[in-house]
């Protein structure tokens, strides 16, 4: 039998076991299009704007662990898929995007529509691809999801000429029957000789900090992380990315580290005799000036992309491997060893911590305490709706100050239950990724907390959530401004506020929910939180909008300082550097 | 410092620009770049020199080592190695004097085309001693001045190969 490209594509999308494609269609793209029409075995997701394509694929993505599938036209369809690519790039999220383009022969020819997609996406790729037989097309297809998922997982480009679709040609369904890149080949064990090393340096640490990064998400390490630790019993701290992968509420989990991190886990890191960084990649926003970082720490670092160590911060054992596969033989290394941890020594230091938790730890009783006649603090908002889903649902974010407080007060205790863009910092990418996380996970509770700011960036998802059934719960976190600008312009500009406010033109966010056919409640008062959470939760078949207005004034804290401080400058309240 | 680097890439549609691009994108500069298919064309061997210290060179070579495209990434500056460059000069046979030719008798060269009025040499060393050569020539002189760019290989026994 034979088949068109846009046929070999959908069944090579098949055997990969692909259920969704978020998408748009457009001229270059629509024999794919019309291939996808004569199947039933996967069901695209029309969006209103290609960038919501991507997101809502990294949803699927970060939520699941499997590939997002994006499919978009050539020209401004490609170039619309770039934020989305970019976004997926920095926090290492397998998608691949199929991009049509113009035929073979008008390629180079400015012709309509026609932009270098494989040129525009080259920085922001894992890998890319053009097909120029389409014969070829199954074999690249299976090529560009094992390259997605593999290694340090990453978005990869397929990008496809018209003429490769054409549905008069056609062509057998060829595939090796093993995929093997002789230039791509990621590694998995560790070395045993390094693992060795970091064994002996950990049990002979006095103040030891576990550092786990994303990279324990990504790599489905969070029992391994906590076998780890049930063995040596050593303050833990999670990056932006990496939180869900650490029990919340167990006595040695600090909270996140970095910019916005809590004051103990930065002072511990600080302090820390020995670092382990699992499957994290020393960012600028966790260690602050590179040169005054943990001036007296031994660093450890595991990852699986070895271009991740000794990037940023010298790594004394480097271990490069998979997180898991690492862990493991680490747990394995520290079960051998006849050296045993100094627990005195240990104690010490956790008091230490708790001593510092003492003085400036978050209040994550806030929510508590009803300010009568107050604006609500954007705070409680996050602890009431972590108590109103018990600490349960998915939570997808934009970017700016709810983001941080989101990290900071929503205690996850699952892996991938938090969605954000850490490292490019997208705005715009909570509603379509909560598309992605609710497609993924129908029974489940999916809320994107979101910004005023933030929301207006793809807010025309709101038509696919109605048109698909997708019940998400927003909650909009309303202080009328760009909440971080402002922060940094009354910190560092002398409160020039400028272009980070409105000017009382934002839209009526019940209104608009309402014509987009879904539902919105618009909450003042502290008091009302609990019953409007309550009553949305209980709408399950409803998309809910929940407009929260909250203190404009308030700032996130801790903050770090910047520039040329370590990680032990921090700001913990207006005004008062601790 | 100087630094060398051998890197074995796929020979396909675009490698070379992942590689190029890289380089921009993390902030390296390229001094001189060499390409070519090597045996079977269906990769080609690559000479790239470049400026850093050894961890600039360690992250530009994992970088590099990263690309999917890329099948092996060597730093030749690392041991001891060989590093050769040719140049193609076209001067005016005036000047093509004894002057000139003792310059020229130091290098591996020869004459590829001569008339009345224009001489075109090709001259072989490493790139060092022909920056050098070139700096001690009357500028005026040089007609035109073609570079290949350095090519390099470890030495003796130590060997890069896929």
């Amino acid at each position: 039998m034979k088949f068109s490209g846009g046929d070999l594509l959908m069944r090579a999308l098949r055997e990969e076991g692909v259920k969704y494609i978020f998408g748009y269609p457009g001229g270059a793209a629509l024999h794919i299009y019309d291939a996808l029409f004569k199947q039933k075995h996967i069901e695209h997701i029309l969006v209103r704007h290609e960038q919501g394509a991507t997101h809502a694929a990294d949803g699927y993505a970060r939520s699941t662990g499997k590939a997002g599938v994006v499919l978009v036209t050539s020209g401004p369809g490609a170039t619309n898929a770039i934020t989305g690519l970019a976004t997926a790039f920095m926090d290492s999220v397998p998608l691949v995007v199929i991009s049509g383009q113009v035929q073979s022969h008008l390629i180079g020819t400015d012709s309509f529509q026609e932009t270098d997609m494989i040129g525009i996406s080259r920085p922001i790729v894992k890998h890319s691809y053009i097909i120029n037989k389409a014969e070829d097309i199954p074999k690249v297809v299976q090529e560009a999801f094992y390259i997605a998922t593999t290694g340090r997982p990453g978005p990869v480009v397929i990008d496809i000429p018209k003429d490769m679709t054409d549905p008069n040609l056609k062509f057998e369904y060829k595939k090796p029957k093993s995929i093997n890149i002789r230039s791509y080949k990621p590694k998995i064990d560790p070395h045993p000789g390094q693992i060795k090393k970091a064994a002996r340096a950990l049990l002979s640490s006095e103040r030891p900090v576990i550092y786990a990064g994303g990279g324990v998400v990504l790599g489905n390490a969070s029992k391994e992380l906590i076998a780890l630790n049930k063995l040596v019993k050593v303050p833990v701290t999670n990056t932006l990315m990496g939180l869900g992968s650490y029990p919340p509420k167990d006595k040695l989990f600090l909270g996140m580290l970095g910019m916005h991190g809590t004051y103990e886990a930065n002072m511990a890191m600080h302090n820390a005799d020995l670092i382990l960084a699992i499957g994290a990649r020393f960012d600028d926003r966790i260690t602050n000036t590179p040169a005054l970082f943990a001036p007296n720490a031994k660093v450890v670092h595991i990852d699986v992309d070895p271009a991740s160590i000794s990037k940023i911060i010298n790594a004394d054992i480097p271990i490069v491997g998979q997180v898991k596969e690492s862990v493991l033989a680490l747990i394995k290394e520290i079960k051998k060893s006849k050296i045993k941890i100094d627990s005195e020594a240990l104690d010490q230091w956790m008091s230490q911590i708790y001593e510092w938790k003492r003085l400036h730890g978050l209040n994550h009783d806030l929510w508590k305490h009803v300010r009568k006649n107050q604006k609500i603090l954007p705070q409680v908002v996050v602890q009431e709706l972590y108590h109103a889903t018990n600490g349960d649902a998915w939570i997808t974010s934009d970017v700016g100050q709810h983001q941080m407080f989101v990290a900071q007060y929503y205690k996850f205790n699952k892996p991938r239950r938090w969605v954000n863009s850490g490292g490019l910092g997208t705005m715009g990418f909570g509603l379509p990724a909560a598309m992605g996380v609710k497609l993924a996970f129908p029974k489940d509770e999916v809320v994107c907390v979101t910004g005023e700011g933030s929301i207006q960036m793809c807010i025309q998802e709101l038509s696919t959530c109605l048109q698909y059934g997708l019940p998400i719960k927003i909650v909009n976190i309303n202080n009328e401004a760009l909440g971080m600008v402002k922060q940094w312009q009354d910190m560092i500009y002398n409160k020039r506020h400028s272009a980070s406010t409105y000017q009382n033109s934002l839209p009526d966010f019940v209104r608009l929910a309402e014509a987009y056919g879904h539902i919105g409640f618009k909450v003042t008062k502290q008091e009302d939180l609990s019953k409007v959470f309550k009553k949305a939760f209980s709408l399950k078949n409803r998309l809910v909008f929940i407009d929260v207005y909250v203190d404009p004034s308030e700032h996130v804290y801790p903050m770090l300082v910047a520039p040329n401080g370590s990680m032990k400058d921090m700001w913990v309240a207006k005004d008062k550097k601790a | 410092m100087k630094r060398t680097l051998a890197v074995l890439i796929e020979n396909k549609p675009g490698a070379l620009a992942r590689i190029v691009g890289l380089f921009h994108q993390r902030g390296y500069n390229i001094d001189s770049l060499n390409v070519a298919p090597v045996f079977d064309e269906s990769y080609s061997r690559m000479t790239v020199t470049t400026q850093g210290n050894e961890n600039v060179v360690e992250q530009i070579t994992k970088q590099i080592n990263k690309l999917i495209d890329v099948i092996k990434v060597s730093d030749l500056t690392e041991g001891s190695h060989h590093e050769v460059e040719y140049v193609l000069l076209k001067i005016s046979t005036k000047q093509f004097n004894q002057t000139f030719k003792r310059k020229l008798k130091y290098f591996e060269h020869h004459i590829i085309e001569q008339d009345n009025s224009i001489v075109v040499l090709g001259v072989m060393g490493n790139s060092a001693s022909i920056d050098d050569f070139l700096k001690s020539l009357n500028k005026k002189s040089l007609i035109e001045l073609s570079r290949s760019g350095c090519i390099g290989m470890h030495k003796s026994e130590k060997h890069l190969t896929i």
